[in-house]
Order: C-alpha cells, then sequence, then structure tokens
C-alpha cells in the first residue's frame, strides 16, 4: 500500500468503528505488555473496540505512527479521536476520566461504575 | 542501543522551556524509563499535546532507542 491509501485505510477505519485499538498482537493475544495493558483497561470497562495488530503490516506500522505523529503504539481512538497510548489510557483510566470521556461520546460500558 | 538518563533529561530540558525532569531507569538497563516532567509550558495543553512536546524534545528517539518510557506530564503546582 501507498503512504496515502495507508492514511486513508486509518481515517475510515476510526470512522467506522467507535473505538479503535491499534496495537501489537491482537485483543486475545497481545504481544507487547503496553498493548496488553490498554486491552485490560478496556476488557475491564466491558467496552467494545475493535482491535487492529499493526505488526501484520509494516506499512501500518509505519503508518498509524505519522497519522497522529505519535511514536509508540499502542494508539487508542475513540469516536475518530486519538485519546492516548499506553500511560494516557491507564493514567485516565484511574483517575476516572476515560470513563467520563467515553460516556460523553455515547460510548457503551458493559461494567461502568 | 542504550540512552543514557542525563541524556533524555538534557534534551527534555532543552525541548521545553523550565522543565524539570525526574528520570528512573526501572530496569537498570538504559532501555528503560520512567520520566515525569512538569512545566509551566503544558497549561491548557491536552495530555496527548504535553506527550508530543516530551516526545518532540526526544527528536525521534523514542520508538528507536528508547523502546520504553513511561511518561507523566503536569502543569507544575503553583
Amino acid at each position: 500500500m501507498t503512504e496515502q491509501t495507508v492514511q486513508d485505510r486509518i481515517a475510515q477505519e476510526i470512522k467506522d468503528n467507535d473505538v479503535v485499538l491499534y496495537m501489537k498482537g491482537t485483543p486475545v493475544f497481545p504481544q507487547c505488555g503496553f498493548s496488553a495493558a490498554v486491552v485490560q483497561v478496556l476488557n475491564q470497562l466491558g467496552v467494545k473496540f475493535h482491535g487492529v495488530n499493526v505488526l501484520d503490516d509494516p506499512a501500518l506500522r509505519q503508518g498509524i505512527k505519522d497519522f497522529t505523529n505519535w511514536p509508540t503504539i499502542p494508539q487508542l481512538y475513540v469516536k475518530g479521536e486519538f485519546v492516548g497510548g499506553c500511560d494516557i489510557v491507564r493514567e485516565m483510566a484511574q483517575s476516572g476520566e476515560l470513563q467520563d470521556t467515553l460516556k460523553q461520546k455515547g460510548v457503551e460500558m458493559e461494567n461502568a461504575a | 542501543m542504550a540512552i543514557q538518563a542525563h541524556e533524555i533529561e538534557k534534551l527534555i530540558k532543552e525541548g521545553i522551556s523550565d522543565a524539570t525532569v525526574q528520570i528512573h531507569d526501572m530496569a537498570g538497563d538504559g532501555e528503560h524509563y520512567a520520566v515525569y516532567v512538569t512545566s509551566p509550558a503544558f497549561e491548557g495543553k491536552s495530555r496527548v499535546q504535553q506527550h508530543q512536546m516530551v516526545y518532540q524534545a526526544l527528536q525521534g528517539r523514542m520508538g528507536e532507542e528508547l523502546h520504553a518510557l513511561a511518561l507523566q506530564t503536569a502543569v507544575p503546582k503553583s
């Protein structure tokens, strides 16, 4: 895929899915501790999300970093907006901010407190 | 490839005005750091923007030499 099609693919993907996690490995079998940590946060809240394994596609692995000008993976998007990587997501989940953001954006949480 | 803690501190301080930097080498191998940065320059910025400023200051080392940098940023409490 050319650079532009990768960027278009990402734009479409985060438009079509409420919650998208670009990660190393899959939600069932994460292949990096940071990706696993974000999966765990989302699972605990009972949020349905679309996991995309960047290890399947080198162009995507680089492309997602360029897309948001963010150097690391995982990257979490909610309703088309970049929320953060592992550190930010964990910090926001601890403070309750993540839950507020999801609620505000109308994302369903099965285990919301 | 490892990077020294003081190099990280120097880069961040050069890139962000009045930054205070606390660094903890988590594994002692020069590759896994926890960094806490505060700066008045973060005022009014989202967390994502604050982290992007730190990554910017690290000039592309993040994701390369630095595999793991647990990052926390804050505006200093006055």
